[in-house]
């Protein structure tokens, strides 16, 4: 059992009531203030000022807009199937605040004069169980496609059952390498693990397919097919008013949180301090590492709201050709190469061989990204090519000297 | 009371309650909703049985992926397919209710086998060194075999499945833009270069199904789609003239 597991198991259970509390609180909170960093910060790179009439620099925005949201008018069309559109924002909601069970949001705190670790649960397959969550997640969207009765919802649906699919695969197979590194699923040994590196450093392939695959996940630009504007209307959300559609507005912000907090988790060493500044984990009591968490998470964020401001909306076959044909591929391999050093370290082999690998991985590398650039010039060259064909009946204007003198 | 009692006797009557409203409902999303509930459930019995493995990756390969796609499929059906009740292949019926009888006798017997005369002794012992450890250990450990047999199937099997529907797309749809644009403009009549003639344009009908006149008064077929052509649905231009003007037929002039 890992070190968290024993410290949360003494837990007593008003402490797990409360931080179940807190938690539900904090995503709330989150969203609210992420609704506003959103529209600010996406302002910013339109140079607009964005939101500044409610409260001052516009910072109840989120809340104006929530009032304004619940207090709409609840529409839900006579094609729809009453049981599944009422159920469909339930899921979607219901099921995106799961995956904080299990992440860890500091180090060994005193919380009334308990040990413990802001963190409700720590169970061996932690990170599976982020996964299973989420999974359940999109059948809140692709029921609601399916239960609007009507095309472009249904199309929204659609495109995103098949697009999280596709993307969960990429997303678990870069966890694979995580888990062979830390030796475990649970997040609290996987956030142990990285004390010396983090994940990023050394995993850095399983870092950048994650944080591909999370944002395919979240259904946001530039992979926010099922929801594309300019094509579906709403997406599945279409038919979706008042407070349902307040329902799964909440949902997609607390997941972009969830997903940032996994990655965090993941990869960047959770609620641990930077390299170098240590001494700050043991300040406040130890809550001090909840504001590292908290950077690490906005950090996420802003990386979200810095593609939607500035990458276009991919095409559908596009986006999934990318994801079936670059990111699983690539994953693959990169889990191969990570399980050989790894077995070759763990079996003793000499450093020789280590590095013999190492560069033999690299030259390959090295290799196939010159074949296919080698093949993309060509096929790029046979785009170009014109076959020759014949001259055409009717007159044409001059042609080039040797072409005039023939025709004279 | 524990707490696995307590979540047993919730969830187990309502598991029981979806099991039976899959196979009553009418509209097969419903049936859905209530299979993957139905999964659901069966992993959070999973997970207080102390195999959490076994229990996530229940959702996360059933729930999140195998009824994801049994659900794309029903949605890309139809939108209101109910199930339909009559037996089209004969004897269908006979061999699902023989089937579902000795899948039952068979999941009865292996119970039995396993319980009866025996001490359920937990999962402790198996998970003495983690839960994903001791099923790592059997699974590439004891039953390599059996497993790598299963997986080396289902790969023939999603190959076969990609083979069986994967169709080659004609030479002429990979030509690229930049050759058919040259092609258009090398061909045979610069006339159609940029573009066929619109149909019916002109003060006194405006359809479809009328051709177009060229600036010589001669009917134009190139301005009719050759859909309407084939099913005989194209307008006579004759009918559209008027006394005391031009006849609207070209026929003359030919």
């Amino acid at each position: 059992m890992s070190e968290y597991a024993s410290i949360l198991l003494d837990d007593p259970v008003w402490m797990i009531i409360v931080k179940g509390l807190l938690v539900f609180i904090l995503c709330v909170l989150l969203t609210l203030a992420a609704v506003y960093g959103e529209r600010k910060i996406v302002a910013r790179m339109q140079l607009r000022v964005g939101p500044n009439r409610a409260g001052p620099g516009g910072m109840l925005v989120s809340l104006a807009d929530g009032v304004k949201l619940a207090l709409k008018e609840d529409i839900i069309p006579k094609a729809a199937d009453r049981i599944v559109f009422i159920l469909a924002p339930v899921i979607s909601a219901a099921t995106c605040f799961l995956a904080f069970a299990v992440i860890p949001m500091t180090g060994v705190v005193s919380f009334f004069g308990e040990e413990t670790i802001m963190q409700l649960t720590d169970i061996p397959v932690g990170v599976l169980y982020v996964l299973a969550a989420t999974s359940i997640g999109v059948y809140g969207i692709v029921l609601a496609g399916w239960s609007s009765g009507s095309t472009y919802p249904l199309l929204g649906g659609l495109r995103s059952s098949a697009q999280v699919i596709s993307y969960e695969i990429a997303m678990g197979l870069s966890f694979v390498a995580v888990f062979m590194y830390a030796g475990s699923m649970s997040t609290g040994d996987i956030v142990q693990a990285q004390s010396q590196w983090w994940n990023a450093v050394v995993l850095f392939p399983s870092f950048v397919i994650y944080v591909i695959s999370m944002v395919g996940e979240t259904n946001r630009a530039p992979f926010d097919l099922a929801e594309a504007e300019g094509e579906l209307v709403g997406g599945f959300h279409t038919e979706y008013s008042s407070l349902k559609f307040a329902l799964f507005f909440l949902a997609e912000y607390v997941n972009i949180i969830a997903v940032s907090a996994l990655a965090t988790t993941l990869f960047l060493g959770g609620p641990s301090a930077p390299p170098g500044l240590g001494f700050t984990e043991s300040w406040l009591g130890g809550w001090f590492t909840f504001i590292w968490f908290l950077l690490k998470v906005f950090l996420f964020f802003f990386l979200f709201v810095w593609l939607r401001g500035t990458l276009p909306r991919l095409r559908y076959d596009q986006f999934m050709k990318f994801g079936w044909k670059v990111l699983i591929p690539v994953s693959v391999a990169w889990i191969l190469v990570v399980a050989t050093l790894r077995l070759l370290t763990q079996e003793g082999a000499s450093q020789f061989i280590i590095a013999a690998f190492t560069g033999g991985v690299v030259l390959a590398v090295l290799i196939a990204t010159s074949l296919y650039e080698s093949s993309k010039k060509k096929a790029e060259d046979a785009a170009r090519y014109v076959p020759e064909m014949p001259a055409p009946k009717f007159p044409v204007p001059a042609l080039p000297k040797a072409k005039i003198e023939e025709v004279e | 009371m524990t707490g696995e009692v307590i979540v047993f006797w919730t969830l187990a009557p309502l598991t029981v309650l979806a099991a039976l409203g899959m196979l009553l409902v009418k509209k097969a999303v419903h049936s859905a909703i209530l299979l993957a509930f139905v999964m659901i459930a069966l992993a959070v019995f999973y997970l207080i049985q102390e195999a959490p493995f076994l229990g996530v990756v229940q959702i996360v390969v059933y729930t999140g992926a195998v009824m994801m796609l049994f659900l794309f499929i029903l949605m890309l059906v139809g939108v209101d397919s109910s199930d339909s009740l009559v037996e089209n292949i004969k004897g269908l019926r006979g061999v699902a209710i023989f089937t579902s009888l000795a899948f039952a006798a068979a999941l009865t017997s292996l119970i039995a086998r396993a319980t009866t005369g025996r001490d359920p002794v937990g999962l402790e012992i198996a998970n003495g060194n983690g839960n994903v450890q001791g099923l790592a250990g059997l699974i590439f450990g004891t039953y390599v075999w059996a497993f790598e047999i299963i997986s080396a199937l289902l790969i023939t099997a999603a190959l076969g499945a990609m083979v069986l529907a994967h169709t080659q797309k004609s030479p002429e749809a990979r030509l690229s833009q930049r050759v058919r644009a040259t092609a258009r403009f090398r061909g045979e009549s610069i006339g159609t270069a940029a573009g066929l003639p619109g149909s019916g344009v002109f003060a006194r009908h405006n359809a479809v199904d009328v051709p177009a006149l060229l600036p010589d008064g001669t009917p134009s077929d190139l301005s009719i789609s050759n859909l309407i052509a084939q099913r005989g649905d194209v307008q006579e231009v004759k009918r559209y003239s008027l006394e005391g003007l031009p006849k609207l037929d070209g026929e003359d002039k030919k």
